[in-house]
């Protein structure tokens, strides 16, 4: 079958792979309707994250059918439109019964690499490397879902795939954010990003009851999808001076919440990003934490910062001084999307939840390099390209 | 003879005086114990209650090379599996991360132990599907890496 590859640093492959196939009791065969292109595929793509061997299939966030289960699945049958959470998490460790389902310890199959990394392994991901456990990605005609009964979600019949596409990543991935950071009513939240899981974090924070929620960006077409699609106000860090137009919204104090959704390869007008950019060219850093620094400054004193962006390992001029003298309560994490996506697919039901506008272009696999050279660098107004592997 | 005599008088003296702080100040009870008093083990925790009878194959294929004990986690986390190789086999944090060490079958028998016990199989992913893979220095080094990981870890 034909799938969009990751062959090398900023080199995007078509090539022929082998179809999956079922090997755990829990597995299920999904054939892919519709597969987006993340922000985070941008880490991989550039080779922040460097445990992608070429030849590995990209993607993480999809729908489709389901083509066949294995004999321990429950939940699903052949034919189900479903949608599946970029996460594989085995629904039965401790961490996924705290419902903290991206820390989940089963669903990594390469857990050495991560405790290596970090400590601790967390779960695995769908197309990201071989760090989360060398699962073959959605941009293909067919993937191969393990723990199935725990990842995938039946779509609601007048829900449409282009809709429940994003119940698979970008909107509980925005969910997690907003809910973990603890986001209540009458809450001013701040929202570095409006690409996908910003716009959600800002939807979700909104439905969690903040009284204004403002997102930041540079890019026009992405703010005035804010505006008008999710209802949220915008700043435009080129044009405005954020930690002052911040304090100014809120009588001084700054934001309650601040969910930063850039991730490590964060830009910044200005001797900083130039300094940021050297450190991690060198590798003296694999992060750009540009964006997270702002946030952390621009927040209230004993306020809550978090980190939905992808990091992978070390920053540079961290504002520890700033967390820990403001009282700061600073979370991040991956998406615990097992825990969000019911009622995302029943709020996307009645219409309070909309993501169709996301798809900005829509190809066949043919246009993957095509597909990511437009994401990347945002070429015609592309907030996602995603791609439909039947066409 | 002296200096024995003379030691035993400091710790009775020291017993007399721990007992009359902590009946004034419930802070300062008996010292506790080192928190690593018996070191070695490698562990995982696992969520339902299990015994020393049922562990399963992947743990108990090791036979007599392990010891094996179990106890009650912290705050209702599940149980501590926990094994150690009888004859030792402490490695450098690189062969323990490379999984070259001497207890890399046993890291690898526990988390596989704590998935059929938690989830009731073990988690495959070979064969994944992927494109063509040239032989470059940084790909065979992740494959190694890779195929090392199951079995690698920290302590």
């Amino acid at each position: 079958m034909k799938a969009v590859t990751w062959r090398g640093v900023n080199e995007i492959g078509v090539e022929d792979v082998p179809e999956p196939t079922i090997l755990n009791d829990h597995d299920m065969i999904v054939e892919v309707g519709l597969s987006a292109t993340c922000g985070s595929d941008l880490h991989l793509m550039g080779g922040y994250i460097p445990a992608m061997r070429a030849g590995d299939v990209l993607g993480h966030e999809f729908m489709g059918t389901v083509a066949a289960v294995g004999p321990g699945v429950t939940k699903h049958r052949v034919g189900d439109r479903v949608v599946v959470v970029s996460f594989t998490s085995c629904g039965h460790c401790w961490y996924c019964r705290q419902e903290l389902y991206s820390l989940c310890d089963n669903g990594n199959p390469n857990p050495g690499i991560t405790e290596a990394l970090w400590g601790q392994s967390i779960g695995g991901c769908f197309g990201y490397s071989h760090a989360l456990g060398g699962w073959a990605g959605s941009h293909a005609p067919y993937i191969r879902v393990p723990y199935a009964d725990q990842g995938a979600f039946t779509v609601p019949a007048d829900v449409s795939d282009e809709r429940a596409l994003f119940a698979s990543d970008a909107a509980p991935t925005g969910w997690t954010g907003a809910h973990q950071a603890g986001v209540g009513p009458g809450d001013v939240v701040a929202v570095w990003g409006g690409g996908g899981v910003g716009q959600m974090a800002a939807r979700a924070a909104m439905i969690m009851g903040a009284e204004q929620v403002v997102v930041i960006d540079r890019y026009e077409n992405r703010l005035d999808q804010v505006r008008t699609q999710i209802g949220a106000e915008t700043l435009d860090y080129e044009q405005d001076d954020v930690p002052a137009a911040l304090r100014e919204i809120t009588g001084g104090r700054g934001p309650d919440v601040c969910i930063e959704a850039v991730g490590m390869e964060a830009h910044s007008p200005g001797p900083q990003y130039l300094y940021d950019q050297a450190k991690q060219q060198l590798r003296l850093q694999t992060d750009r934490p540009t964006a997270v620094r702002e946030a952390i400054y621009a927040c209230r004193k004993g306020g809550s910062v978090f980190t939905l962006g992808v990091f992978a390992g070390l920053v540079d001029k961290f504002p520890l001084g700033a967390v820990m003298n403001k009282a700061l309560t600073l979370r991040g994490a991956q998406q615990h999307g097992h825990r969000y996506v019911p009622e995302i697919l029943e709020r996307m039901s009645r219409g309070e939840v909309r993501t169709e506008h996301l798809a900005t272009h829509v190809m066949s696999l043919d246009d993957g390099p095509a597909g990511y050279r437009m994401f990347k660098e945002k070429e015609d107004g592309c907030v996602r390209a995603v791609f439909h592997p039947h066409d | 003879m002296t200096s024995t005599r003379a030691d035993g008088a400091v710790a009775v003296g020291e017993r007399v005086v721990r007992r009359v702080r902590s009946a004034l100040d419930p802070m300062t009870t008996a010292p506790p114990s080192s928190a690593r008093s018996d070191p070695g083990w490698l562990a995982v925790t696992v969520l339902p209650d299990v015994d020393l009878e049922t562990l399963p194959p992947p743990l108990t294929d090791l036979g007599d090379e392990v010891e094996v004990r179990v106890r009650p986690a912290a705050g209702g986390k599940g149980t501590e599996l926990r094994a150690r190789l009888r004859d030792g086999g402490s490695a450098g944090p690189v062969r323990r991360l490379s999984g070259t060490d001497r207890e890399a079958r046993l890291r690898a028998a526990l988390r596989e132990a704590k998935q059929v016990i938690e989830v009731g199989e073990v988690l495959r992913v070979d064969p994944a599907p992927h494109g063509e893979r040239p032989s470059t220095p940084a790909g065979l080094l992740l494959e190694a890496w890779t195929r090392a990981a199951p079995r690698g870890g920290v302590r």
